[in-house]
């Protein structure tokens, strides 16, 4: 009979107990149980985008996307075969002890990327050798068509695919997107088959379109690195603009860098043209000389005397490189005359001074919104001595970026009007008037005797068309004053009669033994720009010295080719 | 008691053909979502040759790629100032 009772009140309490854990599945622990068991089926994948391109302004790339496979491991499931270690080592050129250690060292991880952005044929034969936890993984890789030549501008991604530098780091949002999220069910294999639901839209990136011309941008850069290394310079700059429209068509710098496979310590890697301020010198003379022309103290022909060469302020003695005699204010430009520049800033109001500089741009930064642009320096008048307002009409004394002088130049070329320089396409950009129109006009007249037969710009010079522009050559200071290096610059624009360029030169530190702007800066100048007018389809304004040039070389000249 | 079998008979019938119904349109609507799937693939498939196409075409027109294919293979040259001849219209 005991054993009757027994047997009954271990079945009543086995039910007991199998209902108390019926229940406590069924209804107390039911939401995390259904979470577990769709965890089984249900994935959350991300749907990833791509980033955007980005392009010149005809449409050429100069960045894209383009899918590459990653590999990755599980390496609980790996390491079980050391075997496939060895031959996965021997296709990815790794060191298989090296490989064996890391995923040791993360076995109880579940997902450790191997190595990133294959090659395509690479990824095609770890694909085809089928190993157990390894699996291969889509991803975007940057390209960079331009390589070196347009860097800077550019810039590059990190291997997350986040802007770093340049226009790829200022963009990066608009180019980035936003990777969406979808909720699929997947069967035993891993294949989705069916959709549940898309909890967030994917946005793709957009695409870019630059100002920047590439033929251009190629065109400057390979004659500006012939001429760095032709003169052993430290670095330089070439900046080229659409004065109709402010847009960049050229930006280019040297050391550069390939943005394909960046070198992160690299000093190539900043856009010197809007990232690094210099003193400009004599390129600065046309705005004092304008400041002087606006003031009504001058007109384009007023006598200056600029004799004995050279001029005492305050304990500073200010020189020219000869004894120019009694010139005209044109005559400053043309000659480059820094006792004349002077004798014009002295008479002026420093307030006044200061308020034209300041509304050609120098010391404000230009709104590219480029990432790092510099304002430069420009000091407030207020502080002013008298030798420093003497040497700011020379271009020291204050420090501009090399953007900042083109966009000032373009608007001495334009009349007057001044335009915020820009690199993407598309965006409005209203001129602001900063100077008389009159002034503008004759500020140009006086540039375009620096390439004339008297001027120190003649190495500017472009075959068929008419140049204005104006010589530099600063010394650079340095913690012990003014040392024996120079920056040699050119500034100008063309064609004379109706301006369609301008063109910004900037070798730092030449070592060859010249270092005049007229000699270092003005070749390249002239190389580019007569590049650049071709390019662009400008025609030539100066047909007389076309023709001369014809009847000196003694050449039979035919329009058709049936005539002699 | 006749009319209730008849209509009990009746939403049987309907029972079953709604439920074969949902099995179908659940089928069919995985099968249209694995042919979104391969869609989705072949889309991703032709964007990723069009970009690596425009790489490719971007390397080969490249300048310095054209410049040295003129200068070095077709012995092309810029021409002298003196062999220009601007007309004018």
């Amino acid at each position: 009979m005991t054993r009757l009772y027994a047997f009954l009140a271990i079945v009543l309490l086995s039910s007991v107990a199998l209902a108390a854990r019926a229940f406590n599945l069924q209804i107390m622990e039911t939401e995390f149980l259904k979470e577990q068991g769709e965890a089984r089926f249900m994935r959350e994948v991300e749907v990833p985008v791509r980033r955007g391109n980005i392009l010149d302004r005809n449409g050429e790339p100069l960045a894209v996307s383009t899918p590459v496979d990653s590999v990755w491991v599980n390496p609980g499931e790996l390491l079980q075969s050391p075997e496939d270690i060895d031959r996965l080592a021997e296709v990815l050129g790794a060191n298989a002890d090296e490989i064996e250690r890391r995923l040791t060292q993360r076995a109880q991880r579940e997902f450790v990327w191997l190595k990133r952005r294959l090659h395509p044929d690479l990824a095609a034969r770890i694909d085809a050798m089928k190993l157990s936890g390894v699996f291969l993984q889509k991803e975007y890789r940057r390209f960079y068509p331009a390589g070196e030549v347009a860097a800077h501008v550019i810039g590059f991604t990190n291997i997350d695919d986040i802007g770093q530098e340049g226009l790829e780091l200022a963009y990066n949002d608009w180019l980035q997107g936003k990777p969406g999220v979808k909720r699929v069910i997947r069967d035993r294999l891993g294949r989705t088959i069916e959709r549940a639901e898309l909890l967030r839209e994917s946005v793709p990136g957009q695409d870019i379109e630059l100002t920047i011309d590439r033929r251009l941008q190629y065109l400057a850069y390979r004659e500006l690195k012939r001429t760095v290394l032709k003169h052993g310079a430290r670095s330089g700059t070439v900046v080229v603009l659409d004065i109709d429209s402010g847009e960049v068509l050229a930006m280019v710098n040297q050391p550069s860098y390939n943005p394909n496979q960046p070198n992160i310590d690299s000093d190539g890697l900043r856009n010197r043209a809007v990232t690094d301020v210099f003193e400009p010198g004599s390129v600065m003379k046309p705005f004092s000389v304008a400041s002087a022309l606006e003031a009504g103290i001058v007109v384009p022909d007023s006598p200056i005397d600029s004799s004995p060469g050279w001029i005492n302020i305050s304990g500073y003695t200010i020189k020219d490189h000869h004894n120019y005699g009694p010139i005209d204010v044109t005559r400053i430009i043309t000659k480059s005359s820094n006792v004349g520049a002077t004798k014009l800033a002295l008479q002026l109001e420093p307030q006044h001074m200061w308020n034209t500089y300041d509304r050609f741009g120098f010391g404000s930064v230009t709104g590219t919104g480029f990432p790092g642009e510099s304002a430069g320096v420009l000091r407030n008048y207020k502080r002013w001595r008298r030798v420093e307002q003497a040497t700011l009409s020379y271009g020291y004394g204050l420090s501009v970026t090399a953007l900042q002088l083109a966009s000032a130049f373009g608007a001495i070329a334009d009349e007057g009007r001044m335009r915020r320089p820009s690199l993407i396409r598309g965006a409005s950009n209203p001129a602001i008037s900063v100077i008389d129109p009159t002034i503008a006009r004759q500020v140009a007249a006086m540039l375009e005797t620096v390439t004339g037969p008297e001027g120190t710009g003649k190495n500017a010079r472009v075959a068929n068309y008419r140049i204005s522009g104006k010589t530099g050559t600063s010394r650079k200071a340095s913690a012990a004053g003014y040392a024996s290096k120079y920056i040699a610059t050119f500034a100008g624009f063309g064609p004379a009669s109706n301006p369609r360029l301008v063109c910004i030169v900037a070798i730092n530190d030449p070592t060859g033994g010249e270092y005049y702007g007229g000699l270092v800066a003005a070749p390249l100048f002239s190389t580019i720009m007569s590049g650049a007018l071709r390019l662009l389809d400008v025609a030539p304004d100066n047909f007389e010295t076309a023709l001369t040039l014809h009847k000196a070389s003694d050449q039979p000249v035919s329009l058709d080719g049936d005539q002699p | 008691m006749n009319l209730r079998l008849i209509l009990t008979l009746l939403l049987l019938a309907l029972v079953t053909t709604s439920s074969l119904g949902v099995v179908y349109t659940r089928h069919q609507s995985r099968s249209l979502a694995v042919q979104l799937g391969e869609l989705e693939n072949q889309r991703d498939e032709t964007i990723a040759e069009w970009s690596r196409l425009q790489l490719e075409q971007a390397w080969l027109a490249d300048a310095s790629h054209v410049e040295r294919k003129a200068r070095d293979d077709l012995g092309m040259d810029q021409p002298e100032e003196t062999l220009i001849l601007v007309v004018e219209k």
